[in-house]
């Protein structure tokens, strides 16, 4: 009964409204979601300020004695060195960040094009792309992430040497793309075949211009909900990199610090640690929230 | 459905092909010859030299058209690309760098204890988290409900590094309810499981739970239950009877995808807690720079997967005749 009802409301108040504002005013609607949203804005400020040597430049800088507990003017604490873990966790926010994004822009620079390609043209370039995820994808996650960043740490690629941060950057985006070229390759299939595309291909557009011009934006909502929850899982994945000696070296990460803490813990010292958790919680439960949200306000099908 | 098997069948191989396409890539080409780190520091040419041989950097990578002209047309096949797949297909995958033990052993010997770790985890995980969202279903739309949502996206957000190191500090270290850290072979060695299978478990529990809860979601406004509810069948005798039977489907399939990642163990927990399995040899030769281990492990642990893999889309096709490829 109500879903009749419902109906002219929906209709007259979506008319004229992009898919973007309506998603918006779905989104704005959901308090809590708004609330993680500010926050993840925060960390990429403080990530985008310490880039620029704003924050937390005096990382380096002795504060206080060694392992000085949590106080005042040391929020967290310092560590063996006598630096403030509070100004590490700052600066940690810049490693974790920029391996999220450069991941997800790799990611999307193999996957979305990939895709595209796979499932407009189908035939044996299709064939060759599937048969590409399909090993890639049967190798479990993590070994192959492994796997990768090992190899990458420490090789030249084009006579440029890879450091640490590269080869997570390079490990990370090379086997994340899988899931996102599948979901494009899928939509592209669908949509191939709709009054738009025929219509663009009656008037003589190039293929190109069909696929990137055409098909592309109407799939973008996918992407940005693919690649908000895939965030999350690239913040986590540099913790278990840096951990295992294959991530950032000389400067503080999220994974070195819960890495130095190991043999901290066990003699009392507790708030690196602690320091490294929290920031790590904040953003994962943050993006979690905002992209369940994102989810719920982009996706027609799952609307009520 | 016949010829849908047989395609099936015919893929797989291609697709360990390319697993080990891509393992090849990855250790000869990107890493390239690390013999003179495995020689060590201040090492002599012909030790060098020596282990050049031994791990194989000393032929071409693809084509040995030198030997080929030598020993003739088929010695041309005697490359580093040809040897990547030989090797895999006969298990020779070496001997460990610093314990000088084969690796295909090292992996058979690793299997019990990641199983005995994992295992009860999983089967931990998966009871908990398909009662707990049974019951959830039940209560739909209430607090509760929403408190249990919002408490397994904490769960998902939580490092698992840092839940297993606070987890074995406090409960271990500071409590002393459970052995901080051991191993041993059959069920005297019990007790040092405990602690890492209920971590496990704790740290599996958000995700599934939510996985589990929408699966139910589904069911719980289908018309059989509203008749069950009509006859008057108490809650437990729906809830299990009608719910969970008709729910199956999405549960086995996402049961048996989990299951040759038993095999890989828990890469973290095993190092923490000290439990000789695979993920503990996986960390151990990430530490060494034990390549070969790391090719081995992602070699067989794909193959696994694979075979996996291929019989539930049999067993699916088996069953369901409106399966098709893609």
């Amino acid at each position: 009964m109500t879903a009749i009802s419902a109906e002219p409301v929906v209709s007259t108040a979506s008319a004229g409204r992009s898919l973007w504002y309506d998603a918006w005013l779905r989104f704005r609607r959901k308090k809590l979601a708004m609330v993680m949203l500010v926050i993840v804005v925060l960390y990429v400020i403080v990530g985008i300020g310490v880039a620029s040597g704003w924050l937390a430049a005096d990382w380096q800088d002795s504060v206080g004695e060694s392992y000085a507990p949590p106080s005042w003017d040391t929020p967290f604490g310092t560590d063996i060195f006598g630096q403030s873990v509070f100004r590490k966790m700052i600066y940690g926010t810049k490693i974790s960040l920029s391996v999220a994004f450069f991941a997800s822009l790799l990611s999307i620079g193999i996957g979305v094009p990939l895709g595209a390609i796979a499932g407009y043209f189908r035939g044996y370039i299709d064939e060759i792309i599937v048969w590409l995820y399909s090993t890639l994808s049967s190798i479990p996650g993590l070994l192959l992430i492994l796997a990768f960043a090992y190899a990458l740490k420490g090789a030249t690629l084009f006579g440029y040497k890879l450091d640490g941060i590269t080869a997570v950057y390079l490990a990370l985006g090379l086997t994340s793309w899988v899931g996102l070229c599948r979901l494009i390759r899928g939509e592209v299939i669908k949509h191939k075949n709709r009054d738009y595309v025929t219509a663009a291909n009656a008037y003589g557009a190039s293929k190109a211009r069909i696929i990137f011009r055409h098909v592309i934006p109407n799939v973008t909502h996918l992407i940005l909900i693919d690649f908000s929850l895939r965030f999350v899982a690239f913040i986590h994945a540099e913790v278990i990199l840096s951990f295992l000696g294959l991530g950032a070296k000389g400067e503080p990460s999220w994974g070195v610090m819960i890495d130095d803490a190991r043999l901290e813990l066990s003699r009392g010292y507790w708030w690196q640690m602690a320091a490294a958790t929290l920031a790590i919680f904040g953003i994962s439960l943050a993006l979690n929230i905002v992209g369940d949200a994102l989810r719920d306000a982009l996706d027609p099908k799952i609307r009520e | 459905m016949f010829s849908y098997i047989v395609r099936r069948l015919l893929y797989t191989p291609l697709v360990v092909i390319g697993v080990l396409i891509v393992t090849f890539m990855l250790f000869r080409v990107v890493q390239g010859d690390v013999s003179a780190e495995y020689a060590g520091k201040n090492a002599s040419a012909e030790t060098i030299a020596e282990y050049r041989k031994e791990l194989g950097f000393d032929k071409p990578l693809f084509i040995n058209s030198e030997a080929a002209s030598e020993r003739g047309v088929l010695a041309v096949f005697d490359s580093q690309f040809f040897h990547h797949f030989k090797n895999a297909v006969t298990l020779d995958f070496g001997r460990a760098r610093v314990s000088k033990q084969k690796v295909s052993s090292l992996l058979a010997e690793g299997a019990v204890p990641s199983l005995t770790l994992t295992v009860p985890m999983f089967l931990g995980t998966l009871i908990t988290a398909v009662t707990i969202s049974l019951f959830i279903a039940l209560v739909r739309g209430s607090t509760l409900d929403t408190s249990v949502v919002v408490a397994c996206v904490c769960g998902m957000s939580l490092p698992f590094l840092a839940l297993i190191m606070f987890g074995q500090y406090f409960f271990a270290y500071k409590l002393e309810w459970f052995p901080v850290f051991g191993y041993e072979p059959g069920f005297a060695g019990a007790k040092y499981f405990v602690l890492p299978v209920l971590m496990g478990v704790f740290a599996g529990l958000g995700g599934d739970v939510r996985f589990y809860r929408t699966v139910m979601l589904d069911e719980i406004n289908a018309d059989y239950i509203r008749t069950a509810k009509a006859k008057g069948q108490n809650t437990p005798r729906i809830l299990y009877r009608h719910l969970l039977k008709n729910a199956m489907i999405p549960i086995i399939s996402k049961v048996v995808l989990a299951i040759p990642f038993l095999f890989l163990g828990s890469l973290l927990t095993e190092r923490f807690f000290g439990i000789p399995g695979l993920g503990y040899l996986m960390v151990e030769a990430i530490g060494q720079r034990d390549f070969q281990i790391i090719n081995a492990m992602t070699f067989v642990i794909s193959v696994l997967f694979v075979l996996g893999n291929l019989a539930t889309d049999v067993c699916y096709a088996l069953v369901d005749p409106r399966v098709t490829l893609n």
